[in-house]
């Protein structure tokens, strides 16, 4: 708080109005949880293709989970899971409880996996999607108390971890910016 | 924003996750309660996505149909190929046609062969199968105009059919080649041998009365004969085909189980003609 009085003399412009910069900072809270059901919504286009709800909502969840914790918390997730299992025809409940576990490893290991390299991320988030597609399947099985056919979640995984690193490569530099903006004023 | 001290919303934090895990397990609960909740929620849900994907259909429809074109271009290269060389064969047998017709043209001419004059035919179209006297027999609206007359043939746009065995002032009835009544004289092309074409109430007639020492083959055309003066020679009737206990059987050119029209051919043929189904005087063509 003491610093805009102290800059203000050498000329700098005035620090952006209240309302402005909270309208700014709840864009920057919000931008996660709103991109990733945005893109799962249009992941679930009804086109001639399986459904690659859960390969995308994987990669964006895992990565606002590691790297922007504040702004993808626990409540978040929890609706993006609801909106996951209404897109798909999943039982309900099933999706909620394989995000928010995703998020619980993510939030444990996040202070490791920031200081690791990109590569290093991607195979840890590839150990994570196998294992949530697991979950998943066994989650959906013992809802429908059905054993369903596993090859599908393994193929969601499979898929998951190939669409990580476009999809993390536009989250890493929306992230950037999203600190600099942080850091500038 | 609800100013909270940093101890509480710290607790708060902390709390969430657990929180959060149990209203899964708590929606997992309801979700097995009440089935019709998700359906209810998903049918909301897609409602208010549906003006989306609308808006999106457009843009992948026309992704789609530009995949489509690149695929159906990537055909067409070797469909050309084909047809190219398809038409290559064709043209080689447009040009031994036309020696043939021409060959043939000189010969008649040599052998002052008398020309048979072009069959006028009428085409009918047919209104009921079955009904009558015969099992396999199909129903033609006609008019009075068109004077049909018995022992006309009947010709679909494949083959043989049969011959008109009743004609009455709106309707005639032909008898197919698949009635136990029919008895077609034919002649087996490559052998030309003649042969009897018996029907028996099943889709393929039975072959009878072939010489000795000709054995039908199976695959060899059938035609009709001209003997006894009740077809033209020639007419296209079907192939032979060996049943399972090797009796030599004709599966017909026509397709005899779903006619809708038939070709009616006056050849002026007055052989054989057909009895009366119903023991009723022919109407005399003065008395009318």
């Amino acid at each position: 708080m003491a610093m805009p009085p102290a800059r203000r003399p050498q000329g700098r412009p005035a620090p952006a109005p209240g309302l402005l910069r909270r309208i700014d900072g709840f864009a920057r809270l919000a931008f996660p949880g709103f991109s990733t059901a945005f893109l799962m919504i249009l992941a679930a286009t009804p086109i001639n293709l399986p459904s690659p709800v859960f390969a995308v909502v994987l990669p964006c969840v895992g990565f606002w989970s590691v790297f922007r914790p504040g702004a993808m918390m626990p409540p978040v997730v929890f609706l993006l899971g609801l909106l996951m299992d209404l897109l798909t025809l999943a039982p309900l409940g099933s999706g909620v409880l394989v995000l928010l576990a995703l998020h619980a490893a993510a939030l444990r290991f996040r202070y490791f996996l920031v200081r690791q390299s990109f590569l290093a991320v991607w195979l840890c988030f590839c150990v994570a999607a196998f294992g949530a597609a697991c979950f998943y399947w066994g989650l959906q099985s013992l809802l429908s108390i059905r054993l369903s056919p596993i090859a599908p979640a393994l193929h969601a995984a499979l898929l998951a971890c190939g669409l990580y690193p476009a999809i993390a490569l536009v989250l890493s530099r929306i992230h950037e910016a999203m600190l600099h903006a942080e850091v500038a004023p | 924003m609800i100013r909270l001290s940093i101890p509480l919303r710290q607790a708060l934090a902390r709390l969430s996750l657990p929180l959060m895990i149990a209203a899964a397990f708590g929606i997992m609960l309801l979700g097995k309660a009440d089935a019709l909740l998700a359906e209810r929620l998903r049918t909301h849900l897609s409602d208010a996505l549906s003006p989306i994907y609308a808006a999106l259909a457009e843009p992948m429809s026309a992704v789609r149909s530009a995949v489509q074109e690149l695929q159906d271009l990537t055909i067409l290269r070797e469909e050309n190929a084909r047809l190219r060389e398809e038409n290559e064969r064709l043209r080689r047998w447009q040009a031994s046609a036309l020696a043939l017709e021409t060959e043939n043209e000189m010969l008649r001419r040599q052998l002052n062969f008398l020309p048979e004059a072009a069959p006028a035919f009428v085409t009918a179209r047919v209104v009921a199968d079955g009904g009558g006297t015969y099992a396999r027999a199909v129903l033609l609206a006609t008019g009075p105009q068109h004077g049909l007359r018995k022992g006309q043939v009947a010709l679909d746009e494949r083959g043989f059919v049969g011959r008109i065995t009743e004609v009455g002032s709106r309707s005639a009835r032909v008898l197919l080649a698949t009635d136990m009544n029919s008895r077609i004289p034919v002649t087996l092309e490559s052998s030309r041998a003649r042969a009897i074409m018996a029907g028996n109430n099943t889709t393929r007639p039975r072959l009878a009365h072939w010489p000795e020492g000709v054995i039908p083959v199976d695959g060899e055309r059938i035609v009709t004969s001209a003997e006894a003066g009740a077809f033209p020679a020639g007419l296209p009737v079907g192939i032979v085909r060996l049943s399972s206990q090797g009796a030599p059987e004709v599966e017909l050119f026509a397709r005899l189980d779903r006619l809708d029209a038939v070709r009616l051919f006056d050849y002026g043929l007055r052989g054989i003609i057909p009895p009366e189904a119903v023991a009723r005087p022919e109407p005399r063509p003065g008395r009318r």
